[in-house]
């Protein structure tokens, strides 16, 4: 039988805050029905409660039931065994109440802290539940999917969003840049937030590829010309893709940075005495510091010039092979001839969200080279602006959300503290620049870093350690793991932390399709036309 | 009135009744009503048999030379009033003014009073709660216990228009009681298959 919303499922019988609720199935609900991550609500007697079935069990009420089990053919004795002395029994995971206390009737729903009394009724969710619990769909919160198992749209506070550094994690294959696309075309339609998009592997500005699929998915700049700017690194490879791009980055020797090479150390194997000599070089030479040191061949040179500054000469060599292997990028040139962090800055400024698509150059030692610089330049510039804005001057720059990749490589234990990105993350709003961050291992991230983002949405993890970091310091932590486990190896995802009022696991909606586009492109204009025709209405 | 027979002795949890006719008795665990002052009394077989009148009169075997067990009888009709045919019923609730109480009534049948066997509709009526199955469970019996639960609920359930729907949800009920005895329960409910 299935189950429908409304229907009793079975009734409470212990519980306690910590650990949740445990839930006597009744026999005529289906074990089989059940699934965890669904939502219940319970009736108590003072308040209804909202929660999360985090886990399903079967129970025996005589031990010896399971040692000598009745025979398969005998379907009689399993009829009248079902639900009596063998039972379904579901772990529910109380999150929120909603009604019995003024505060909230006026602030709608309230985490818990209590448990449903003995007995309590317990239902499955009905879509009135869910929207009282997350809202409709309205100006500032956008569709983002299904919760699983059920026809109710989830909607995601995108201004609170926002407001704080968020992150997106799962297996690699798990849906993570698709679910990336979705939350910025949101950001883009219900924030006030531009956005900067560091794209590693060209997925979010003309096209993105489509796992299992023929041809790509329209990416942001197809479905709103006008909001988005592509740039790109490699002009080459975005005219073959057919890419229309706005910019093309150039980037000058003389625009690297002492800080920028340290941030490299790792990738480009360098010396701790190889990055030092970095500081002294740029000492010395000013500006132009990498293309002078690259320019020095002649031994003698090389010899005063080590000796000045009392740099050994291995670390030389190898400074000077890491410079090297930089110099190679084809987009790095000796002077710029026009500033790519002014340029994004214009967009920016104009509410045009820009995607940097990085071509071929898809090695990490590009991207962070590459990220690290534009972003160090731009949040200078937001810090600035917001300064003089505290100042009572003009008025703040619009928030600004910056959408990194392989996070881990950017944020992790080593360099958290160099890189301005773990600066982002751990100053959050305060300059108006929060972080989007795409990674695939959470546990590689920095502890406080993953503590300071505001919602994290994860697909599937199947690592012990990277299910912990992700989860850490969630309330029903335990509860949730069951649920992270089980989500599907794709297009399935939980969210939870500042943006939701509760953890829930869901089904992004669809993106591919004729009409998807369609719901997108048109969901302002027709909304827009809305708040017209009302206007209208009373004018 | 379909009475089958006539209490001859009474208590409080059971009584013995004769019947009119040798042989004729009510199937074991079928449910039998007798009609007392401002109740009636009901009660499941749960014992039956036929002996001498006279206790120390012990009958003896009389058809070596005879072809048939009717022959017996037929050459030695006395034997129809030497016998005769009891059956004990356990008390295991009443009904007054058309409510049904699964419990002990408070004054036992009187002696005389005629057993009847009971109508569908009052098997009906009488099964709509498993209580008695307790009193049944909780009395010492010269019969198996599990034995007399099964054939009770398999007579009922003949009245039922969904025989196994009953022993099913008989089962249930059965299943609580027996929560710590699950062999117990597993005897009770291979005698309930059909």
């Amino acid at each position: 039988m299935e189950t429908q919303p409304n229907q009793n499922l079975g009734i409470v019988v212990t519980g306690s805050v910590e650990k949740g609720t445990e839930v006597r199935l009744d026999s005529s609900a289906s074990v089989e029905d059940m699934v965890v991550g669904r939502y219940v609500t319970i009736e108590g007697k003072k308040r209804r409660f909202f929660g999360m079935v985090t886990d399903i069990s079967l129970g025996v009420t005589d031990e010896q039931i399971t040692i000598s089990p009745p025979d398969t053919s005998d379907t009689f004795t399993a009829e009248i065994l079902e639900g009596t002395a063998t039972y379904g029994t579901l772990h529910v995971l109380p999150m929120l109440t909603i009604g019995g206390e003024v505060t909230t009737i006026n602030e709608g729903p309230q985490p818990v802290k209590t448990v449903p009394s003995h007995f309590s009724r317990v239902k499955l969710a009905s879509e009135a539940d869910m929207e009282t619990v997350f809202g409709k769909e309205d100006n500032s919160r956008f569709f983002i999917g299904n919760p699983l198992d059920m026809e109710t749209k989830l909607c995601l506070n995108l201004e609170e969003l926002v407001k704080r550094s968020n992150g997106i994690f799962g297996k690699s294959g798990t849906g993570k840049t698709f679910l990336t696309r979705l939350l910025l075309i949101g950001m883009l339609q219900k924030s006030k937030a531009t956005n900067l998009i560091f794209d590693m592997h060209n997925e979010y500005g003309w096209a993105g590829s489509f796992e299992g699929g023929k041809g790509g998915v329209k990416a942001l700049k197809q479905l709103f010309p006008s909001r988005v700017a592509v740039f790109t690194l490699d002009e080459e490879n975005s005219r073959h893709r057919g890419v229309s791009t706005d910019f093309v980055v150039r980037i000058g020797y003389d625009e690297i940075e002492p800080e920028d090479i340290g941030l490299l150390r790792q990738t480009l194997n360098l010396t701790d005495q190889a990055v030092e000599a970095v500081y002294q070089l740029k000492r010395h030479f000013g500006k132009g510091w990498m293309q002078q040191t690259l320019d020095i061949s002649d031994a003698a040179d090389v010899e005063t010039l080590l000796q000045s500054m009392n740099i050994h000469e291995s670390s030389f060599a190898n400074l000077k092979r890491g410079l090297a292997t930089i110099r190679r990028l084809p987009f790095l040139v000796a002077h710029a001839q026009t500033n790519a962090v002014d340029n994004i800055l214009g967009y920016l400024d104009r509410g045009i969200n820009v995607v940097l698509e990085f071509g071929r150059h898809r090695d990490i030692t590009t991207y962070m080279l590459v990220a690290n610089m534009l972003a160090r330049r731009i949040y200078q510039r937001y810090q600035e602006k917001t300064e003089v804005a505290m100042a009572g001057k003009v008025t703040p720059p619009t928030p600004l959300v910056i959408t990194i990749e392989e996070a881990h490589k950017f944020l992790n234990h080593d360099i958290a503290n160099q890189t301005i990105f773990g600066e982002i993350a751990r100053e959050m709003r305060k300059y108006n620049v929060t972080l989007l961050v795409i990674d695939q291992r959470p546990s590689a991230i920095d502890e406080e870093i993953m503590s300071q983002l505001g919602t994290k949405i994860t697909c599937l993890l199947d690592n012990e350690r990277d299910i912990d970091s992700v989860l850490a310091g969630v309330s029903g932590k335990n509860d949730l793991k069951t649920v992270l486990a089980r989500l599907a190896p794709k297009q399935q995802a939980l969210i939870f932390g500042h943006a939701v009022p509760m953890p829930v696991a869901f089904r992004p909606r669809d993106w591919g399709t004729a009409k998807s586009y369609e719901e997108f492109t048109h969901e302002n204009s027709s909304e827009k036309k809305a708040e017209k025709d009302i206007k209208e209405l009373f004018e | 009135m379909n009475k089958i027979g006539e209490i001859v002795e009474s208590t409080s949890t059971e009584f013995t009744a004769e019947c009119y006719e040798l042989h004729e008795l009510p199937a074991l665990g079928s449910l039998v009503k007798v009609t007392a002052v401002e109740m009636e009394i009901f009660g499941i077989v749960c014992q039956s048999g036929t002996a001498g009148i006279e206790p120390g009169r012990h009958p003896v075997a009389r058809g070596k030379d005879e072809a048939s067990e009717e022959a017996v009888y037929q050459s030695s009709p006395q034997l129809m009033k030497l016998l005769r045919s009891e059956f004990q019923v356990l008390v295991v609730g009443h009904i007054i003014n058309g409510k049904t109480y699964q419990y002990l009534p408070s004054k036992p049948a009187h002696i005389h009073a005629f057993v009847q066997a009971c109508s569908p509709e009052d098997i009906k009526q009488f099964s709509q709660s498993f209580d008695f199955l307790n009193i049944m469970l909780n009395n010492r019996l010269q019969i198996p216990t599990e034995e007399l639960v099964a054939a009770g609920l398999r007579e009922m359930s003949k009245a039922h228009a969904d025989p196994h729907a009953f022993l099913i949800a008989a089962g249930k009920s059965l299943t609580v009681i027996f929560s710590g005895d699950y062999h117990r329960l597993k005897t009770i409910l291979a005698r309930l298959k059909q």
